[in-house]
């Protein structure tokens, strides 16, 4: 335990010895902030929306049916009360829910206007705005199409309404995507280029040759960016709550549970890549291609997996931050609980038990 | 020297990576307290065999001991009792000169009051207490390399291994370099080390030389320049060589 102080304390001495370094683990984070402040816009496609019709006319059924039809929407079925509403978006599955208010049809016909309410989830922020401009051009369509047949002056009211965030701050989005970003750079990417380099300096091996065990060696090496990088999720998550407002619906502990869960995959992510490149270079260019860019891209951080084509939604399967993202959105914005985060903790489980698993079996094979 | 214990035990030593034989029934001994020279051209193979020694390659096959214990079933054992320094520079240049100590003493586990006084004493021998609080990365690299042999045999082990120690080197250098290591061997630590200069061949008490993965020659450098008709260790390798 004493030799494993020692060595630890030495890692620790890396890191505060380094500029850059210490600019990657602590500059990094506010820098990102603030850059992904500003959300990237972009197009919209196959949109799973729910209908709430209390109506049921010829009006609102056209209406239904002229929204469902455009390329942008998959209609995913009608609800017949308001607690199914709630219980959708938290499934997560919809994105958008469209409500007709009862007798809307004879309002419009007889007042002249009617009120049709748009729900849209904006814990991600980006679609629900899109998705709500889109429905409301549509709407908009339909009703000139009905001036110009009636000729009389009729109007539609659209109310809209974001869940999950109503003032549509753009921190809802971005943070979380942040988070996982930073954890994967500084947990997995500090990893790889801190054992590679102690292979390219050489001290790699006179540390296996000493009495350390490998993994003593590994976990050595890990445990300053394990507490970095808790370090850094705890300080994004307050960052979010006074700078932007974000709040943390769900509970505290399960997110920074969820979010060390995290760092050890990118931890193990970090060890196996410095078990297959040997120079730094390559750990830095393997962790950017294969870890910063997909998390980034794919992740569904700035463009919506849902918007993807297929094989990239496929090739989303296997980033580890699509499924982070999934749950502290969950957790924060949604303020559910396990019960509907399991099936992603678990995939995250699983992904660092298969990089692990590899790195022990390459270790192995590299010391025959 | 003492030629009635063998330190290091090697009996039939073969190493395969593929199809390519890297050492090919490697048989020797190497008696406490001696300077065991292992010579040869790159990619002879005596690399490989140190690797095999220090553990961090398994042998194909053969019959090996390192420090009286068995290699195969005392692992862990065998690298509490060896050093080893590499050709690659083994110290970390962000690390001040007092830390790399504290750090490789503590690793060998070390006591807190045995590491402060063998820190004070080595850089006492070293005349390096000016630089105690020094970077490794701002030390000449003449001393850092001699600090690194002082680690290496700090736990003071009973075998030491040295990989090409002396790569790149300047003449002056290298010969304090090799006081230090008769120093070692004085001690009682047995020095196992390759290199390929001849001339360093000549400072070792017995040296053995490799080529192609095999053992072509062993003996004390007297004795190999009496056998082969040389002046020196460099005529002995270009004889064998032919």
């Amino acid at each position: 335990m004493k030799r494993f102080r020692g060595f630890v304390i030495k890692e620790f001495n890396h890191i505060l010895r380094d500029f850059r370094t210490l600019l990657i683990l602590f500059g990094l984070p506010a820098i990102q902030l603030l850059i992904f402040g500003y959300v990237v816009s972009n197009e919209l496609k196959d949109i799973h929306i729910a209908i709430f019709d209390q109506s049921r006319d010829r009006i609102t059924r056209d209406i239904a049916n002229k929204i469902i039809s455009s390329e942008y929407f998959i209609f995913d079925g009608y609800l017949d009360n308001t607690h199914e509403i709630d219980e959708k978006f938290r499934e997560g599955k919809i994105k958008q829910v469209i409500i007709f208010e009862p007798g809307f049809g004879e309002n419009l016909m007889r007042e002249k206007s009617a009120d049709i309410q748009l729900i849209a989830d904006a814990s991600d922020a980006n679609t629900a705005n899109l998705v709500v401009s889109y429905t409301s051009a549509i709407i908009q369509d339909y009703m000139m199409d009905l001036r110009k047949n009636a000729g009389a002056k009729m109007q539609i009211i659209p109310e809209i309404r974001m869940m999950y965030n109503e003032n549509m701050a753009g921190a809802y989005m971005f943070v979380p995507g942040v988070m996982a970003l930073i954890l994967m750079i500084v947990s997995a990417l500090m990893t790889s280029i801190t054992i590679t380099r102690e292979k390219e300096t050489g001290t790699m091996e006179t540390l296996l040759v000493s009495p350390l065990k490998p993994i003593q060696i590994v976990i050595g090496k890990v445990t300053p960016y394990i507490i970095l990088s808790f370090f850094n999720a705890v300080t994004i998550v307050a960052m979010g709550y006074f700078v932007f407002g974000l709040p943390v619906q769900g509970s505290l502990s399960l997110l920074l549970l969820e979010c060390l869960l995290f760092i050890s995959v990118a931890l193990s992510l970090g060890i196996f890549i410095s078990t297959i490149v040997e120079t730094q270079q390559m750990a830095m260019f393997f962790s950017m291609m294969i870890l910063m860019l997909p998390t980034i891209l794919l992740s569904g951080f700035i463009f919506p997996v849902e918007n993807m084509p297929e094989v990239l939604q496929w090739v989303s399967h296997i980033v580890p931050a699509k499924y982070f993202i999934i749950i502290v959105k969950s957790i924060m914005l949604k303020g559910t609980g396990m019960a509907f985060v399991w099936k992603e903790t678990l995939v995250l489980v699983f992904m660092m038990l298969f990089f692990i698993g590899n790195s022990v079996r390459r270790f192995k094979i590299r010391l025959e | 020297m003492n030629k009635e214990t063998a330190v290091i035990r090697v009996r039939d030593l073969v190493k395969k990576f593929g199809k390519f034989t890297a050492n090919d029934k490697l048989c020797f001994d190497v008696y406490e307290g001696e300077i065991f020279g292992f010579l040869g051209a790159n990619g002879a193979g005596k690399t490989t065999a140190l690797r095999i020694l220090c553990g961090l390659s398994l042998p194909t096959s053969g019959e090996i001991s390192v420090a009286g214990l068995d290699l195969y079933s005392n692992r862990e054992r065998i690298k509490k009792r060896i050093g080893y320094m590499s050709q690659k520079f083994s110290l970390y240049e962000d690390l001040k000169v007092y830390e790399n100590i504290r750090l490789y003493a503590g690793i060998y586990g070390l006591s807190r009051k045995e590491i402060k006084q063998r820190t004070d004493e080595l850089l006492e021998t070293l005349e390096l207490e000016a630089v105690r609080n020094k970077r490794i990365a701002e030390l000449p690299l003449g001393w850092r390399q001699k600090l690194a042999f002082s680690v290496a045999i700090i736990h003071r082990p009973r075998i030491v291994f040295l990989d090409e120690p002396t790569g790149g080197v300047d003449p002056i250098t290298r010969r304090q370099f090799w006081d230090m290591i008769y120093q070692a061997s004085r001690d009682g630590i047995t020095v196992f080390v390759t290199t390929h200069y001849m001339d360093e061949a000549e400072y070792c008490d017995r040296v053995c030389i490799m080529e192609a993965g095999r053992i072509d020659a062993i003996g004390t450098p007297t004795e190999l320049m009496e056998e082969y008709k040389a002046e020196n260790m460099d005529e002995v390798f270009i004889r064998i060589a032919r």
